[in-house]
């Protein structure tokens, strides 16, 4: 076998690892990516998200959170509006009202079905999108991960 | 004043290092010894330098000086002796304190052992060490300095993060950081090399031992935050493909293609330019590793809270170090000789197979990390690339790969027999073939997920062709068995390294994909004397009492755990609120048997009576740590081959030549 047989058989093995992995890649990022909201955009629906797999993050909404039995009802708001969320499960040792959350699921007649309410190591930890978002809707100016005063 | 001293040690240390980046790189391009003879001693006092800042901060923690802002803001005198010093590495200044030090210990090592090395090789590599070792010195100096005064001093501290409180997670930081750390050398000596112009079978000796070493490292890492995640966080999952998880898993993939076209260039003088890209791509990861836990850039359920100014810091670091690498390879690369030839079916094909398998699986992952990222900037919404991604990209690329490593070490160098292996493998394979047919009965058909049988019938595969390999080596069964004996003890223990290691592998992926596919999981409220039945264990709540545990408050569960109507466990789980910070923690109780682990958790008091509880049963959980530490074994095994070992054996035999000759 020659040199340029063998940089070819190099050359080859290389695109079918990449051309297999574009392709799984493509078909995944179709399929298997999750579109994160804020409460505003799920409230004004300027895309359907009824019924697709999303996450929806933002503050707990003070006072909103009811314990059911073994499932948990709160309000996630970002300050111009709220969507009530229930969740069956245990809530990660993080979660408190006035914190920020993220948490992932279905919208289903208005409310979220949340099937995970994500955990986090880090009271003051705020995750980037529910930040961004909140500096959206003007709720928080951002100073190195506090959580806003007024949602406390 | 102690504090003082550290600081000022690590400002030396820079100074220090700035020499050893420059002085050694000079002297080795115009041939001056004495030039390059430096380095040597100034990885020394390096490592002294950084030792010193390291016991500075360390004592400041052991004697609770809350007059130190870093020290105030993560300890409180309550907290046990063990977490006070691994309080040390638990917050952002420390654990940059002690990547540094990691850093100067090999440096260090280098000196050491380093005695048989070509003097210019060494130099260059030691300066490049040096240069990594001033970006972050500099980044500690100036973004992150663990000796900041706090005045007035508080009467106690903050506490650590009680999460981190654990055992599992003291250990998790050094053993990462050990394996990012170490992957520094083969980029250094990847570095130095391109420089020379020249890399050959002894630049492989080299470095071989080195990745090796750090490759065993982060795979222990790696299995102990898993490890740590699954009983401390209460979720009953061991990875959730976060990108704080991938961060460490991108180095381990292009570390282990690194290991094993080392051992091409090693032994066959080909693959060089691939294996120092390699070398460079590996710690390039390392160094994204670090900013992506850093920087809080990507939404992670493993971030803390962070400064962006410190991100911007170490982003700009990977862009020079990553860069400048890569553009001294554009230009350096060519020049490389490529050495012996060989056949696509040839162990060195294989090894190649494997090589671009991990890179693309790397790559997968990496795209998937920073997907969210790319998507933000483009404006396409804001995205999250959670395990349903990585489960259909990753997977399937790692298929090929295992049924080509099941085989691959049969195959000769050169120029390799297909007919022959596949002759030899023929047991494994139809091995393979009834352990997934048998599983997918047992499982009930298409009552379980149908890629549970492929997952299985590979870990067969995999363990049998692997037993295969050493069973033909040693001529097991058909020489007289005393003489397989002789020649299993005479084997290089770098052949029982790489059996051990493909082996754990084998029993790591039944593990996976067991506890992936038959986990039994019930959430519900339970009263006490009340029974729920998960996966055939009869859980039955039998007392919740109050705990009062040194720095925390608890509740404890006890629940009677029975199989077939016996009593098998008794398990108390707790729900703790420490004092300082006031956070509460799950603390699972686990009890692992050979067939799975039976884990319990107690939660929150419901209103009306009862607690949330959360039961499961994961199958073959306790095979992924063991399979992680026979992996672990393996690569301990291989790293003492003689062959492996540096600087020692040649003077050894040199001395031995000599007393000889006396």
């Amino acid at each position: 076998m020659t040199r340029k047989q063998r940089r070819l058989y190099f050359v080859v093995l290389g695109l079918l690892a990449v051309g297999a992995a574009a392709a799984l890649v493509l078909t995944a990022l179709k399929e298997d990516i999750v579109f994160f909201f804020s409460p505003t955009e799920i409230v004004e629906a300027k895309v359907p998200t009824e019924g697709r797999r999303i996450r929806l993050g933002g503050l707990v909404e003070t006072g909103s959170v009811v314990k059911e039995g073994a499932s948990v009802r709160f309000t996630v708001t970002d300050g111009a509006h709220a969507v009530p969320v229930i969740y069956a499960g245990i809530l990660p040792d993080l979660f408190r009202e006035g914190q920020g959350v993220v948490t992932e699921g279905r919208m289903d007649k208005g409310t979220f079905q949340a099937a995970e309410v994500l955990a986090k190591h880090d009271e003051n930890y705020m995750p980037k999108e529910v930040a961004d978002s909140l500096k959206k809707s003007g709720q928080w100016q951002g100073d190195g991960g506090k959580t806003p005063e007024a949602a406390k | 004043m102690i504090a003082e001293i550290g600081h000022f040690a690590l400002v030396l240390a820079l100074a220090v290092a700035c020499v050893q980046a420059v002085v050694p790189l000079v002297g080795a391009e115009r041939g001056e010894r004495a030039w390059m003879d430096l380095a040597g001693p100034a990885a020394v006092a390096q490592l002294v330098l950084v030792g010193i800042a390291f016991a500075a901060l360390t004592h400041a923690y052991v004697t609770s000086d809350f007059s130190l802002l870093n020290v105030a803001q993560n300890s409180h005198t309550d907290k046990p002796m063990l977490y006070k010093v691994s309080g040390v590495w638990g917050n952002h200044e420390g654990s940059l304190l002690l990547w540094i030090t990691i850093l100067a210990l090999f440096g260090a090592a280098v000196t050491a052992f380093g005695g048989n090395l070509p003097p210019t090789l060494k130099a260059r590599a030691l300066a490049v060490q040096a240069l990594i070792t001033v970006g972050f010195l500099a980044f500690i100096l100036f973004t992150s300095n663990p000796f900041e005064r706090l005045d007035p001093p508080p009467m106690n501290g903050s506490g650590l993060n009680p999460l981190l409180q654990d055992p599992g997670l003291a250990f998790h930081p050094p053993f990462l950081y050990l394996g990012y750390v170490g992957f520094s050398m083969a980029f250094s000596f990847a570095i130095a090399a391109l420089i020379e112009g020249k890399v050959d079978a002894a630049w492989a000796r080299w470095v071989r031992p080195w990745t090796l070493a750090a490759w065993v490292f982060l795979t222990l890492g790696i299995a102990l935050g898993s490890w740590w995640a699954y009983y401390e966080l209460g979720w009953g999952g061991w990875w959730y493909w976060d990108p704080v998880e991938n961060a460490s898993f991108m180095p381990w993939l292009a570390g282990t293609a690194l290991l094993h076209s080392a051992v091409v260039v090693e032994k066959r003088d080909a693959l060089k330019s691939w294996t120092i890209l390699l070398a460079i791509v590996t710690f390039g990861l390392s160094l994204l590793g670090t900013f992506l836990v850093r920087s809080g850039v990507i939404t992670s359920v493993h971030a803390f809270a962070s400064d962006p100014t410190r991100g911007v810091f170490i982003l700009m670091l990977l862009v020079v170090a990553i860069g400048g690498s890569f553009m001294l390879y554009a230009v350096r690369a060519p020049a490389l000789k490529t050495g012996g030839l060989f056949a696509p079916i040839s162990r060195e094909g294989a090894l190649l197979l494997n090589n671009v398998l991990m890179a693309t699986g790397a790559g997968t992952v990496l795209l998937g990390t920073l997907y969210p990222l790319f998507a933000d900037a483009l404006s396409l919404g804001k995205v999250s690339v959670g395990p349903p991604f990585f489960n259909s990209v990753f997977v399937p690329l790692m298929v090929p790969m295992v049924l080509a490593m099941g085989m691959g070490p049969l195959v000769s160098w050169k120029r390799g027999d297909l007919a022959g292996a596949l002759a030899r493998v023929k047991l494994a394979m139809a091995a393979a073939l009834a352990a997934a047919i048998a599983t997918w009965v047992m499982q009930g058909g298409s009552a379980g997920p149908w890629w549970a049988a492929g997952g299985i019938g590979l870990a067969v595969w995999l363990l049998l062709g692997t037993l295969t390999e050493i069973a033909e080596r040693v001529r097991l069964f058909r020489a007289p068995l005393g003489d397989s004996m002789r020649r299993a003890a005479n084997l290089p223990r770098a052949a029982w390294g790489m059996t051990l290691a493909h082996g754990g592998l084998a029993v790591l992926i039944a593990g996976m994909t067991a506890s992936s596919a038959w986990k039994a999981e019930s959430v519900q409220t339970m009263t006490i004397g009340e029974t729920v039945t998960v996966a055939g264990y009869a859980f039955t709540l039998k007392a919740v009492r109050d705990v009062d545990g040194p720095n925390y408050l608890a509740t404890e569960g006890t629940f009677e755990v029975a199989k077939d109507g016996k009593v098998f466990a008794l398990v108390t789980p707790e729900k703790r609120t420490y004092r300082q910070p006031p956070r509460p923690t799950t603390e699972a109780a686990i009890v692992g048997t050979f067939l799975g682990d039976v884990y319990a958790v107690i939660g929150d008091a419901v209103p009306e009576g009862g607690w949330v509880t959360r039961l499961y049963f994961n199958p073959l959980v306790p095979w992924m740590w063991v399979g992680c530490l026979i992996m672990v074994a393996g690569g301990l095994v291989s790293l003492s081959d003689r062959r492996h070992r540096i600087g020692a054996p040649t003077r050894a035999r040199a001395a031995a030549a000599q007393a000889a000759k006396a």
